[in-house]
């Protein structure tokens, strides 16, 4: 399978602190929000995020959160073998606050629409926007946008794009991986991996 | 731990019994029941996971704890549920088990919970009616969910249940909770002792590798964790013997008072299924003790029965319009 590196490392910290001073120009001192990362992978990003804040602002940072959406899927029954569930940690109320949910690629929008779905458990909050580190567009199948957009991805139905992670991975990177055009079927890709789901 | 979920599924169609689990199975059941807790923690406890999913509760024996468990697990999953109870039911009309459970199936049902009197109860179902069957309980055979439930609060309360001394007290003889609980921590790597009446104790019990210890201070002595189990008055004397001589004899010689709990000289922790006797099994003092996790048992019942019929609602295939 042929890689592509769409963010290469150097580039990788570029962006996540261009993110970091976007956040910064939209909430001040990031007074009232709260940070929700998406198990599994987006909390990753989420919790690199939270250092990076908290290294320019010089203070401990925000309200911080990691959210498991299993049980709120809308594909529970329509794959073969259920997925596991992740850890939750969230242990404040979202009433009032202003909350920004992390996840690390967008793509179909149906892991946001779970994650929305579950964050109203937790408390009303007073706004939701979404940042994500790769936006692959022209691939929703629900009204969902990011407010906060690392790279836009054009990628077509059986690409894959991949963040990687120096703390699990080895390094930070983003790769497409495109399929070889012959062998595989596209149900295949149906199945998703859990970087692109 | 890998921040990446793996997805497993369990090994059995219904929940019959322990005896039916794998090691494997019943590890994803506690790590799905982890997320559950979580949710039963939350302001809003509900998840929309099983929202197209109905689920018949069939109770053929009084219940409810088990019941009250399975029902507000049942919600937190968003499932539709039907309560029936024996009592004024077509069963009194002579009505048979299969027909009952089929007429009830015929109003497009996906999963039955039942509990009945009849030991194989829920294995017979399970072979004549097309829906997955999870066992509340069957006579005196299996009540795999309590033992699970048992397990799963030793887990969280010692931090592993691998070599943890375990204890079972009182009427093993007509006890579905000594069996499951049996199976589900050998499984797991516990240890088990029995102590009790030997008129209450199963003959032959011991070729399931378990220890059979009639002097309840020495039994106490060697665990780690007592589980009491209720004396079944409904079930004594069936043959027309009673099989001890009063419950103020069995509760001098194999109750737990705080006196003789101080007397062990260690923390063990106790355990109920519930419905207590209080002052046979445990005195008041005993049961509302530091070391007693009766309430969590109770507690983590809720997580266990959704992290089971979760898993279960799982393999039932969807039908495609």
């Amino acid at each position: 399978m042929p890689a592509f590196p769409l963010l290469t490392t150097k580039a990788f910290g570029l962006t996540m602190g261009r993110l970091c001073y976007q956040l910064i120009e939209d909430h001040g001192d990031m007074d009232g929000v709260a940070l929700v990362g998406l198990q599994p992978r987006g909390i990753l990003l989420a919790r690199r995020l939270r250092k990076e804040l908290q290294r320019i602002i010089g203070r401990e940072v925000l309200e911080y959160g990691e959210l498991d959406i299993t049980f709120h899927r809308d594909d529970f029954r329509h794959r073969a073998i259920p997925p596991a569930p992740s850890i939750t940690q969230l242990d404040f109320s979202l009433d009032g606050r202003k909350v920004v949910l992390v996840d690390d690629v967008l793509f179909t929008g149906r892991t946001i629409r779970a994650g929305l779905d579950a964050l109203l458990a937790f408390g009303r909050p007073a706004s939701v926007q979404l940042l994500v580190l790769i936006d692959r567009r022209f691939s929703r199948e629900l009204p969902i946008q990011a407010e906060y957009v690392g790279k836009w991805v054009d990628s077509i139905g059986d690409q894959r794009v991949t963040v990687e992670w120096k703390e699990t991975d080895g390094a930070d990177q983003v790769v497409l991986h495109s399929a070889e055009r012959d062998g595989r079927d596209s149900t295949s890709f149906a199945q998703g991996t859990s970087a692109d789901r | 731990m890998s921040p990446v979920p793996h997805s497993e599924q369990l090994s059995a169609e219904h929940l019959l019994g322990i005896k039916g689990l794998s090691v494997e199975d019943i590890e994803l059941i506690f790590r799905t029941a982890d997320g559950f807790k979580e949710v039963l923690n939350r302001p809003i406890k509900k998840v929309p996971s099983l929202r197209d999913i109905t689920i018949a509760n069939l109770f053929f024996e009084s219940s409810t704890r088990t019941r009250v468990s399975f029902e507000l697990a049942e919600k937190r999953l968003s499932a539709d549920v039907v309560n029936f109870s024996s009592s004024g039911s077509s069963v009194s009309k002579g009505e048979t088990l299969v027909d009952t459970v089929n007429n009830i199936l015929a109003m497009k049902v996906d999963m039955v919970v039942m509990r009945h009197p009849d030991p194989g109860a829920a294995v017979f179902l399970s072979r004549h009616v097309e829906a997955r069957i999870v066992n509340a309980g069957d006579g005196t055979h299996e009540h795999p969910t309590q033992a699970l439930l048992d397990a799963y609060s030793i887990r969280q309360k010692m931090g592993k249940v691998k070599g943890v001394k375990v204890l079972i007290v009182g009427d093993v003889l007509h006890s579905r909770v000594a069996l499951s609980n049996i199976f589900c921590l050998q499984k797991l790597g516990a240890e088990v002792m029995l102590c009790g009446p030997s008129t209450l104790m199963p003959r032959h019990i011991e070729s399931l590798g378990v220890i059979v210890e009639p002097d309840m201070d020495k039994a106490l002595r060697w665990c780690d964790v007592a589980n009491m189990l209720r004396i079944q008055l409904e079930r004594q004397g069936g043959d027309g013997v009673a099989n001890f001589p009063s419950l103020r004899e069995y509760a001098m010689r194999y109750g737990l008072d705080l006196e003789r709990y101080k007397n062990i000289g260690k923390e063990v922790v106790i355990m109920h299924p519930g419905p207590i006797n209080r002052g046979v099994e445990v005195t008041s003092q005993v049961a509302d003790h530091a070391n007693s996790i009766i309430l969590d048992q109770v507690e983590n019942g809720v997580a266990i029965r959704m992290a089971v019929l979760y898993l279960l609602a799982a393999r039932i295939p969807r039908t495609t319009v």
